[in-house]
């Protein structure tokens, strides 16, 4: 692994640009995939689970994990509790954190006081992020753009055993890896991979795939993960079961039986819409970009719906190839916590509109 | 903005195609879900599990202990509490409340019982000089290693039976592996680094 400065308050930070590993639009499976996620759940043994934790044990959890995730070399290391919103609204967009963990109370507001709690990544590739104190100890993630659940597998398994051989987990025989919620027992691991479906969205065929993924049991969820809307018609896709199956399996269900059928689907829609509704989708997809040239003020969902359009007609060819670069680096630009780091400063909502559609109008100057 | 059923905020906005022509639809979760429109939400709520669990007939009954007044005896956690947030407190929560977890994990996680899969290979390795007892605290007792070779074959076998051969041969990697994790065995050097297929 690569050594990096050891984490301080000085430390390295994230440069928030234009791209981060999901939004690379590389790799298999591109034009329907956009990245795959593995996220281990693990916590310490002989430490009680976050939500039944005090302070001073939270702060211990910190620091053995600190020392562990210092020693490995690959992550910068942040205090969350000291973070200001505007960055952990940051890290929240660019997927590095849920935002249970930018709020610091668990889901409901239980869990007591919310701190203290940490999040290192790696930079500047952003691909592993680690939550610690959420609603378990170490929250591990690894990311990796298009279908590429293996890969993902590989490093999140590395890391676990770096981390692993500097601190003890709890672990049963009977359940696994044993974690705050007992739906997460046995390999603790959850496999997600983001979907783009406007062609499906379009169709009026969103169903089938999630009915294909409840037969299953796989959930489906929106952008930003649990009780997020399916925004820009992106899909996250995961697994809902953790014990009985190992994590290849787990990972064969999600990447070879299901992924392939959703992403047959959704090519075959957008051939039927380019083929046999072609005047009706370029009319959409065109309404998109006239919009989005000329627009002055925007909501988020709304540029969403319209980038996601603009997508569609990149990868259907409809579009100049300059369009995919450009679209993918607005998913990210038109959050709200991005726009104001743009901006340097705080904005109201209804800045933040006038400066959403400032960067629409810039960045799709070209498109066409 | 409220949805068609004029009771509820509308939080899903879904586009139907009606006779060839887009509508756009706002709509309330409960209309979107009659209409088989809503996003399938999310893993039901642990804690909906807890009480549709608790609360159906006959399982309560069934358990002689009155479940509310277990605590944890190592993090004083009680089990009206878990009710509440559906959170465990520590580890050992799934040993203090196993008789009531234990079932509800299982129904979680379409009826398996029992972890099969990675196992922390530092823990592993370091167990390997603390004899058959340290090893088992890992592993579990040879009953319990039967069961999960037991359960993986039969995943095996479903596999096999519909040409899921892929999968198939994961499993049978799995078995072998377990196989020769043995209590009381000396482990081979691969274990030590890498298992599985990686």
């Amino acid at each position: 692994m690569v050594s990096s400065p050891p984490p301080n308050e000085d430390g390295a930070k994230p440069a928030y640009g234009a791209t981060t590993e999901w939004l690379r639009n590389e790799g298999a499976a591109c034009d329907v995939v956009l990245s795959s996620r593995v996220r281990l759940a693990r916590n310490l043994a002989a430490h009680r689970f976050v939500p039944q934790s005090d302070r001073t044990q939270r702060q211990q959890v910190v620091s053995l994990s600190q020392q562990a995730i210092s020693e490995i070399g690959s992550c910068v290391w942040i205090d969350i509790h000291r973070t200001n919103d505007l960055e952990k609204q940051l890290f929240v967009e660019r997927q590095l954190m849920s935002r249970q963990h930018a709020r610091g109370k668990l889901a409901g507001g239980i869990g007591g006081p919310d701190e203290p709690r940490g999040l290192a990544v790696s930079l500047p590739d952003e691909r592993v992020a680690i939550m610690v104190n959420e609603e378990d100890h170490l929250r591990i993630q690894c990311m990796r753009s298009g279908l590429a659940l293996s890969e993902a597998l590989a490093a999140a398994d590395t890391l676990d055993d770096e981390l692993e051989a500097r601190l003890e987990f709890a672990f049963s025989p009977r359940f696994g890896y044993l974690t705050a919620c007992p739906t997460n027992v046995g390999t603790g691991a959850r496999f997600s991979v983001m979907l783009h479906l406007p062609g499906l969205k379009l169709l009026g065929d969103i169903d089938k795939v999630k009915r294909a993924a409840e037969d299953m049991s796989l959930a489906v969820r929106g952008f930003y993960g649990e009780g997020s809307k399916a925004i820009g018609d992106f899909y996250q896709v995961s697994n809902q079961t953790t014990l009985g199956k190992t994590e290849q399996v787990l990972l064969q269900e999600l990447e070879r039986d299901i992924i392939p059928r959703v992403m047959d689907y959704e090519r075959h829609a957008r051939r039927t819409l380019f083929e046999k509704r072609k005047s009706t989708t370029q009319d959409r997809i065109m309404r998109s970009v006239g919009l989005a040239k000329y627009v002055q003020l925007i909501s988020t969902e709304e540029a969403m719906e319209h980038l996601s359009m603009i997508r569609l007609g990149a990868a259907i060819g409809m579009l100049n190839g300059s369009s995919m670069q450009a679209v993918n680096k607005l998913f990210l630009l038109v959050q709200p916590g991005h726009l104001q780091h743009r901006a340097g400063h705080a904005l109201t909502q209804h800045e933040r509109r006038v400066e959403r559609a400032a960067v629409l109008r810039e960045y799709l100057r070209d498109v066409g | 903005m409220l949805c068609e059923c004029g009771k509820n905020e509308a939080t899903v906005r879904e586009t139907v195609i009606i006779n060839g022509k887009s509508i756009e639809k706002n709509l309330c979760e409960q209309c979107a879900q009659d209409l088989g429109l809503a996003p399938t939400t999310h893993h039901p709520a642990l804690h909906e599990l807890v009480k549709q669990f608790v609360h159906e007939p006959g399982v309560t009954e069934a358990q002689p202990l009155k479940a509310e007044e277990i605590a944890c005896s190592t993090c004083s956690l009680t089990y009206t509490r878990f009710k509440q947030t559906g959170l465990l407190g520590c580890g050992l929560c799934y040993k203090s409340f196993e008789e009531q977890v234990g079932p509800l994990i299982e129904r979680a996680h379409e009826g398996a019982t029992h972890h099969v899969g990675k196992i922390p290979r530092s823990a592993l390795e370091r167990s390997r000089h603390g004899g058959p007892d340290r090893l088992e605290i890992l592993l579990g007792t040879t009953e319990e290693r039967l069961r999960r070779m037991g359960e993986l074959r039969r995943q095996l076998d479903e596999a096999v039976e519909a040409e899921q051969f892929e999968r198939a041969a994961t499993l049978r990697d799995e078995l072998h592996r377990l196989d020769q994790l043995k209590p009381g065995q000396v482990l081979p050097d691969e274990f030590s680094s890498t298992h599985g297929e990686e």
